[in-house]
């Protein structure tokens, strides 16, 4: 096994743990979206998607 | 004395609106200034011909920085010195990586399109967060688990190596970013973030992300030409 793939799932690993108390309190206090929130986030989303899809065709 | 009330409201709503504003513009400077250092860092790390571990040891390197000193610094104007050592270390790092997708037989196509799109991607939805106003908050939780969650994907492929897994995640991570672009932008309009170093230090990681999972989707989708 590569010492790159170790250090690289090592400094991974080091980053979930910092980041798990800030998703955890980021669940617990974050407001409710509404349904139409939640369309103004998946409408550009599904647009985001599109174009990666045009890229892929370009390349 | 409605019109006095709509004076009054005018009155209260300016100096935030001025701050705002004054924090929206800072930022975009500060990134685009940034996002011009990386790309030099980048070039002087591609003449020097650095080895592939040069982007291991930048990302480590700049992460720690970024997430234990940055904000200890955030509202000294060190804090800008700082955001330059962060995302010029990102920068270095991408030599070697932009070295090796320039050596592939349409490399040049491949970085090309992941920057344009990469470009594409981050102006149009800060053009949508900052024209419908929307407040994203709702979103933060949703994005940090599911960051987390392809943070630990990736962990596992580190070792199983698969590229069907690899293109998935690269895939979600852009997703995630988007949705980050909106989430930060939206924290910057509604008041959530008055810090503009720790607002262009968000933003250009998010950009950093969906240009590497870019270049890895189109390397692979495009590799067999």
């Amino acid at each position: 096994m590569d010492w790159m793939q170790i250090v690289s799932a090592l400094a991974l690993g080091m980053f979930v743990i910092f980041l798990f108390p800030r998703a955890k309190d980021a669940m617990q206090n974050s407001p409710k979206g509404s349904s139409s929130d939640w369309m103004g986030f998946i409408i550009p989303i599904v647009g985001i998607v599109l174009f990666i899809m045009l890229l892929i065709e370009l390349v | 004395m409605k019109m006095n009330q709509n004076f009054s409201t005018v009155a209260q709503r300016s100096p935030s609106e001025l701050a705002t504003n004054k924090v929206l513009r800072n930022t975009y400077m500060l990134l685009s200034m940034t996002l011009l250092f990386s790309g030099v860092t980048a070039m002087i790390s591609m003449a020097l011909s650095m080895p592939p571990m040069t982007y291991l040891i930048s990302v480590i390197g700049a992460m720690v920085i970024a997430m234990f000193v940055l904000p200890k610094f955030a509202n000294s104007p060190a804090g800008i010195g700082i955001v330059f050592l962060v995302t010029g270390m990102l920068g270095f790092g991408l030599g070697p990586i932009l070295t090796m997708y320039a050596s592939l037989p349409n490399g040049g196509n491949i970085i090309t399109l992941s920057l344009g799109g990469t470009g594409v991607i981050f102006l149009s939805l800060s053009a949508y967060a900052l024209t419908t106003r929307k407040n994203f908050s709702f979103l933060g939780g949703f994005l940090m688990v599911g960051f987390l969650l392809v943070l630990m994907a990736a962990i596992v492929n580190i070792f199983l190596a698969i590229p069907a897994m690899s293109l998935v995640i690269s895939a979600v991570v852009i997703m995630i970013m988007s949705g980050f672009i909106l989430y930060d932008t939206s924290r910057i309009i509604h008041g959530g973030e008055t810090n503009y170093v720790l607002a262009t230090i968000g933003l250009y990681m998010t950009i950093f992300n969906i240009f590497i999972s870019l270049l890895q989707i189109l390397g692979i989708m495009g590799g067999d030409d």
